[in-house]
């Protein structure tokens, strides 16, 4: 049996760690470049060769800093953040945060100096790797040929939203809308408007959550270029209609493009294809389990029907059964050109590959029906033992890998919200999230467990969770006064962050605008 | 039986936990899925490797079919360029913490904040400029952004490239700007290969919202003429938007000092990894100046004060710009994008220092300058353009053998050669673009002569 | 740091009593008659309380006795009191003291009261001071009041430190008052004041400032001419996002009033319903609405002369709903309401409807029957 227990005696790491400037001492050296001697003899003062005007006069003012001090600091900043590796990192929903296989990392390391314009020859290795991922996510989606070039799932959405533009366009039809919810991604209207497109955005049917098929109705046109959501939403709710959705779409002559970040409960069990989706991307840094690196490199696997095909960014991954080799194809007649340069972040295809490959169907079966289990677990424990938090849209309780719960009850009667709530929590190592703007929903959380911790590790967080709403009814200061206990304290002065006179956005601002004092 | 990523795939665990709730079977959970739309078949995927001994074995199978540069000599760059990756750069990046955290607020995961602010603030010293984002997609992804932020200050609908820019970037730049702006490319002087100035005056007009270069040129010469270019943009009220490599930034003037508006370029060669392509970071650079700033779409980091007297606490500046709060009606859009590159970026940085940044650039002058020594003493015109360059330069081969034919004999003689720059500059003949790095000894530079000798007869 | 503060101390008193609103000496002597005690003094005490810890920089300007300098020293200050009054407080005073603290130039004015408190205070100063309104009455259906006494204090300490960047512009909505007491709720909308916003402290949702919701507005404006058509009535009704529509074309109108214009032209001001009615008879025309109030009124707070007659002839197809992105997410998913008058119309009206809420940029939104909701 585990143990399950409220850390009360939890203090993250508090280094007090100066900014990286205040530890130079002029004449100190992190590292010694090699300067060959032997060249220098040949060609003499390289220095010269550029002309005095764009020669560097004054050198750059880099602090000077001796090589274990420089580790010293970074490994302290390391121990001042809350990766997934180290929490019951439940409370960043919409993220996924899951665990990343460390072994992964060793076959990350075996790709490092792989140039990308190598002679196809020598990295088909690599090739095979993003050749069979492609093959294995067709299976996962339904969808018929995959990218990795995006670099994340915003950029998965653009590069959709350039598909969509320019299938219209070769096509001859002048369509400029596009349609979408407002609990997915916000990168769902904002990339398309990038495109040129006006963006029409549902709000869902104030009962139950879910986008209502006559808004739809409303909402399409003989301008629909197309439809770009996420199922189940940010709110964790699956719209059940999703293939009349699409089906409307089509009618109207628009193509339907699925937002998949919040695949990791339906894998294996709901798939692109049979929803009716034209194309869609998943995010092998959320469902895939390549590690987040605190917001970066990531990939959004892009997926189409053979229909697209040509219009995906160049180049994809082909094998030619002749000669036996993986090579790299850059004949789509109407790509829409490149998202990325080079093919994408290639570790993360890596890592993804592996996962999948460690899990075959029925794990990736597993993952999504515990991450499912999970969740509902902790949604039950939360509604019914943890006071002052309901789930949003209380009239439907059905939810599939994660739940946004609003804390206005708690906020109406004890003036504890949402913000203070999180802080707080920091103070027991925990991270928690709100929402993405607008707060649609009052003083949100969303919570989203994964297939990644133990009954006993979601039982601590809830434990937490309560410990917190009861403070706010008991000791409400604690709370909103918060975090005690973490790298540093509140932050109530917001206007460092909006005017223009204040903001630090570098060091060396901070030392014009306030002379380096607080 | 129960699988070491899945903990609660027990299947006791299972049984107590859907009692707890109140349903017999993890399928009720998911009763809102209709049963019309829910997948029947099978996935054809291979068999699991369930043991973690078996999924190595697997992957290092398939790994060992590539050759990489520490095997074989590199000679090749274009976007991304073998460097030396100091230790503690792949210490600091292999963090657990730094590894997987992501989106915490500034309190539980401050010291990632401060390790992005001191990010901004060392890439605001070398770029000598007061702002600077976190880290973007990309180079091209950070040039395209700077691009439509020109076009969201002056309301223009044009912007000028030079014909010399990186066929990557362009194809990432056009999709980008698509369909806001519509590039036009200036041409370049045949013989310095730096753009042509009165090609420029006749292309720039009121329509005109930036004028892009880059510096070094995607062919490895330096734009002397960086100064003029930026003073004709300013004229005509256009915004001069400059791509720089940061490796060149110990030795070169940075582009704020001869007149750039907006600097972009990427963070590869501060302590990344090529990872074939992935180890790409855009970073993008302006002043303080509010008329840019609340244009650029990327969250910015700054500093705060606490509640606790001398205490440093960072936050989002001006977060309402970004997507996240602003949706549709936002600048561009913000996702995940290259963070972690970022970190690392300052850990190298703070490693070399202003010292170790000028000989890094010295370094790589060096063997740029030996290399083309040598490789004009076996009858190459190297480089081909009359002009300084730094890092790449332009070979010339003599017409008997195609380039594309001198780099498979390279490859036998274990060296990736130059760049073939046939397909997308054609006009330059039976030419490859060549990168010399600090990574270069002497005796590797002499052996690729020797090979090429030896193949050229 | 200066404070301004103005208490209507009869605010609140029908309420307690089962009257509607304290409007005339008629209805006070009422009130005072069944024993209503001068409630909002309190809420005025709670409100400054929670500005103590600012007392030693803070000087508050105050009418005396009831109109503020009881309140002031009961809550701990030492207040400057401007004027005089009478024996009993009239609209006048509150007109009166409003313009002495724009003259005194205080950073705030805190005023402890209800819609009617709000609308003399929009009289007497408009928008040329930021204001909060501290709930005290029993109509408080404007949306310049913070949720309760203790958090507009709260509000107000935030501002005075400079902790709040956001200012926008609040709706002052006027309720008839027979109507009222008769048991119907016609209101009109009055006018703006400005307040200090924080979406803890106000009700409603995350309403972004005022630099982007004026943006805003004019994005509509501009998506709204764009997709114009030639040669059909478009009927403005009121509100600023609107409204923003007619200064886009450089045309005269009335804020508060229903406009007509027809291919670029002013052709018709402030009409009322016959007006109307005659004016779009035969002819193809639109309505341009924006919800009103903190509920989300479409039809039935403050356009009444739209009426169900002009809505029949429109047509369901023809009504153009326009409104932030703030205005909506204030509403927190509730939907928007309709109460025309005539139930069966409401329920053919209602659906989801397109709304204009940007340039480019669009939010289907659910419109109900406002009988359908629980009061």
């Amino acid at each position: 049996m585990g143990v399950v227990k409220v850390r009360r005696g939890f203090h993250e790491a508090r280094w007090e760690e100066p900014i990286i400037f205040e530890l130079s001492n002029e004449g100190e050296r992190g590292i010694l470049i090699p300067l060959d001697d032997k060249i220098r003899r040949e060609v003499g003062d390289v220095l010269s060769s550029i002309p005095e005007h764009m020669r560097r006069k004054d050198p750059p003012k880099l602090p000077e800093v001796s090589q274990m001090r420089v580790l010293k600091h970074y490994l302290r900043l390391s121990q001042e953040t809350l990766g997934a590796d180290l929490n019951i990192d439940i409370g960043q929903g919409t993220c996924t945060m899951k665990y990343s296989p460390k072994v992964n990392e060793r076959f990350v390391a075996m790709v490092r100096e792989l140039h990308p314009y190598q002679d196809e020859e020598t990295v088909q290795g690599a090739l095979e790797i993003m050749y069979k991922l492609d093959l294995f996510l067709r299976e996962i989606s339904g969808l018929d040929r995959f990218s990795f070039q995006p670099g994340g799932g915003s950029q998965a959405i653009f590069a959709m939203a350039s598909i969509i533009r320019a299938y219209h366009k070769k096509r001859g039809e002048e369509r400029d809308e596009i349609i979408t919810t407002i609990f997915s991604h916000p990168s769902d209207a904002a990339a398309p408007a990038v495109k040129g497109f006006k963006v029409i955005t549902i709000y869902p049917d104030p009962e139950t959550g879910i986008p209502d098929v006559e808004a739809l109705k409303a909402a399409v046109s003989k301008r629909t270029a197309g439809m770009i959501v996420a199922n189940p939403e940010d709110t964790g709710i699956f719209n059940p209609r999703i293939k009349e959705f699409c089906d409307i779409v089509h009618e109207a002559g628009g193509l339907c493009g699925y937002d998949q970040a919040n695949a990791n409960g339906i894998i294996g069990i709901v798939r692109a294809k049979e929803c009716g989706f034209d194309m869609g991307f998943f995010n092998l840094h959320k469902t895939f389990s390549s590690p987040h690196g605190c917001g970066g490199p990531a990939v959004g696997a892009l997926g189409v029907r053979k229909e697209l095909e040509n219009f995906l960014p160049v180049p994809v991954v082909d094998y030619d059964p002749e000669r036996k080799l993986y090579y790299l194809n850059y004949d789509l007649p109407d790509t829409i050109g490149k998202v990325r340069e080079f093919y994408g972040v290639f570790p993360v295809v890596v890592r993804a590959y592996a996962w999948i490959m460690a899990l075959g169907e029925e794990g990736l079966k597993e993952v999504a029906r515990v991450a499912v289990l999970n969740n509902n677990y902790v949604m039950h424990r939360i509604l019914r033992e943890v006071r002052g938090a309901d789930i949003s849209y209380p009239a439907n309780k059905r939810r599939i890998e994660q739940v946004r719960y609003s804390l206005k009850k708690l906020k109406d009667e004890t003036g504890v919200g949402a913000e203070d709530v999180i802080r707080r929590m920091a103070d027991f190592g925990f991270h928690l999230w709100t929402s993405h703007h607008p707060w649609i929903i009052p003083e949100p959380l969303t919570i989203e467990p994964t297939e990644s911790y133990s009954k006993e590790e979601l039982d601590e967080y809830v434990e937490a969770l309560k410990e917190v709403l009861r403070e706010a009814y008991e000791e409400p200061e604690t709370v909103i006064n918060a975090p005690h206990r973490s790298v540093i304290h509140k932050i109530e002065d917001n206007s460092w962050f909006s005017d223009p006179k204040k903001w630090s956005i570098t060091w060396r601002l901070f030392l014009k605008k306030h002379g380096g004092k607080l | 039986m129960s699988h070491p990523y899945i903990p609660n795939s027990v299947e006791r665990v299972k049984r107590e936990m859907l009692s707890y709730i109140g349903v017999s079977s993890i399928e009720e959970l998911y009763a809102s899925i209709p049963e019309e739309i829910r997948f029947k078949g099978r996935m054809n995927l291979p068999e699991p490797l369930r043991s973690e001994y078996e999924l190595y074995r697997h992957m290092r199978e398939i790994l060992s079919k590539n050759v990489s540069c520490e095997d074989y000599l590199c000679f090749k760059g274009g976007g991304t360029w073998p460097h030396y990756v100091p230790a503690i750069c792949d210490e600091i990046a292999g963090r657990a913490e730094f590894l997987t955290a992501y989106a915490g607020d500034p309190y539980e995961d401050h010291g990632r904040w401060q390790a992005l602010f001191e990010f901004e603030s060392l890439m605001a010293e070398l770029v000598d400029m007061d702002v600077v984002t976190v880290p973007i997609y990309s180079w091209g992804h950070a040039a395209g952004t700077a691009m439509r932020m020109a076009h969201r200050i002056n309301g223009r609908r044009e912007v000028l490239i030079p014909r010399t820019i990186s066929p990557e970037r362009f194809l990432v730049v056009n999709n980008y700007v698509d369909p806001a702006l519509k590039l036009i490319k200036v041409d370049y002087d045949k013989e310095s290969g730096i753009m042509d100035i009165e090609d420029l005056k006749r292309k720039i007009s009121r329509e005109t919202a930036a004028v892009y270069f880059e510096n070094p040129s995607y062919l490895g010469f330096i734009e002397t003429g960086g100064k003029e270019i930026c003073e004709i943009a300013h004229e005509m009220g256009a915004v001069c938007i400059v791509g720089v490599d940061p490796s060149s930034l110990g030795v070169l003037e940075p582009p704020s000092h001869y007149g750039a508006d907006i600097t972009v370029g990427d963070l590869q060669p501060l302590g990344i990894h090529m990872n074939f392509g992935g180890g790409l970071g855009g970073f993008l650079a302006t002043r303080d100046e509010e008329e840019f700033v609340r244009e650029i779409p990327y969250r910015i980091f700054g500093l705060a004060k606490t509640v606790k007297e001398g205490e440093y606490g960072f936050g989002d500046v001006l977060f309402e710009r970004t997507s996240f709060e602003k949706r549709e009606k936002a600048k561009e859009f913000v996702g995940t994008a290259a963070a972690s590159h970022g970190i690392i970026a300052a850990v190298y940085l703070s490693l070399l220092g202003p010292k170790g940044m000028r000989e890094l650039g010295e370094a790589i002058l060096q063997r740029s300058a030996y290399a083309m020594k040598a490789l004009s003493s076996i009858g190459l015109k190297a480089p081909k353009f009359k002009a300084p360059h730094f890092k790449e330069f332009v070979v010339e081969f003599p017409g008997r053998k195609s380039v594309e034919e001198i780099n498979k004999e390279l490859l036998k003689e274990r060296i990736f050669g130059g760049i073939d720059l046939r397909k997308h500059f054609p006009e330059l003949g039976n030419s490859a673009l060549y990168c010399f790095t600090e990574v270069h000894t002497k005796e590797d530079i002499d052996r690729l002569v020797d090979a090429l000798r030896r193949i050229l007869g | 740091m200066k404070l301004g503060l103005i208490v209507n101390p009869i605010a609140g008193m029908g309420g307690r009593v089962g009257l509607k609103g304290t409007d005339g000496p008629e209805m006070l002597k009422k009130a005072i008659e069944l024993g209503a005690k001068p409630w909002a003094e309190d809420r005025a005490v709670d409100a400054l309380k929670a500005l103590l810890p600012i007392r030693d920089s803070l000087t508050i300007y105050t009418y005396p006795h009831k109109m503020g300098e009881n309140a002031a020293k009961r809550a701990g200050f030492n207040p400057e009191v401007l004027g005089s009054v009478g024996e009993e407080t009239t609209a006048e005073d509150t007109v009166r003291a409003a313009e002495d603290m724009r003259r005194v130039g205080v950073d705030i004015l805190l005023f402890v009261g209800g819609d009617g408190t709000a609308r003399d205070v929009c009289r007497a100063i408009g928008t040329s001071l930021v204001t909060l309104g501290i709930p005290a009455g029993v109509k408080v259906y404007s949306s310049v009041f913070s949720a309760s006494p203790k958090a507009g204090g709260e509000l107000a300490l935030k501002f005075l430190r400079g902790e709040v960047s956001e200012v926008i512009e609040a709706e002052v909505l006027d309720i008839d008052e027979d109507s009222f007491r008769e048991g119907r709720l016609s209101v009109k909308l009055y006018g703006y004041l400005k307040i200090p916003y924080d979406s803890n402290y106000i009700p409603g949702g995350k309403v972004p400032s005022s630099h982007s919701e004026s943006y805003d507005r004019e994005a509509i404006a501009a998506e709204l001419l764009e997709v114009m058509e030639r040669d059909v009535i478009y009927l403005i009704g009121p509100g600023s996002t609107t409204k923003e529509v007619m200064k886009a074309l450089n045309l005269d109108f009335s804020p508060l009033g229903v406009d007509a214009i027809l291919n670029g032209e002013l052709i018709g001001k402030d009409l009322n319903e016959r007006q109307i009615i005659e004016l779009i008879s035969g002819r193809k025309a639109k309505v341009v609405v924006t919800p009103i109030g903190g509920q989300g009124y479409v039809f039935g707070r403050g356009n009444q002369q739209i009426s169900p007659e002009v809505l029949r002839r429109v047509g369901k197809g023809n009504i153009i709903i326009v409104a932030t992105r703030g205005k909506l997410e204030s509403l927190r998913g509730r939907p928007l309401l309709v109460d025309t008058g005539d139930e069966a119309l409401d329920v053919e009206l209602s659906g989801y409807y397109k709304v204009i809420t940007g340039y480019r940029e669009y939010t289907v939104y659910k419109v109900v029957p406002a009988s359908t909701l629980e009061s």
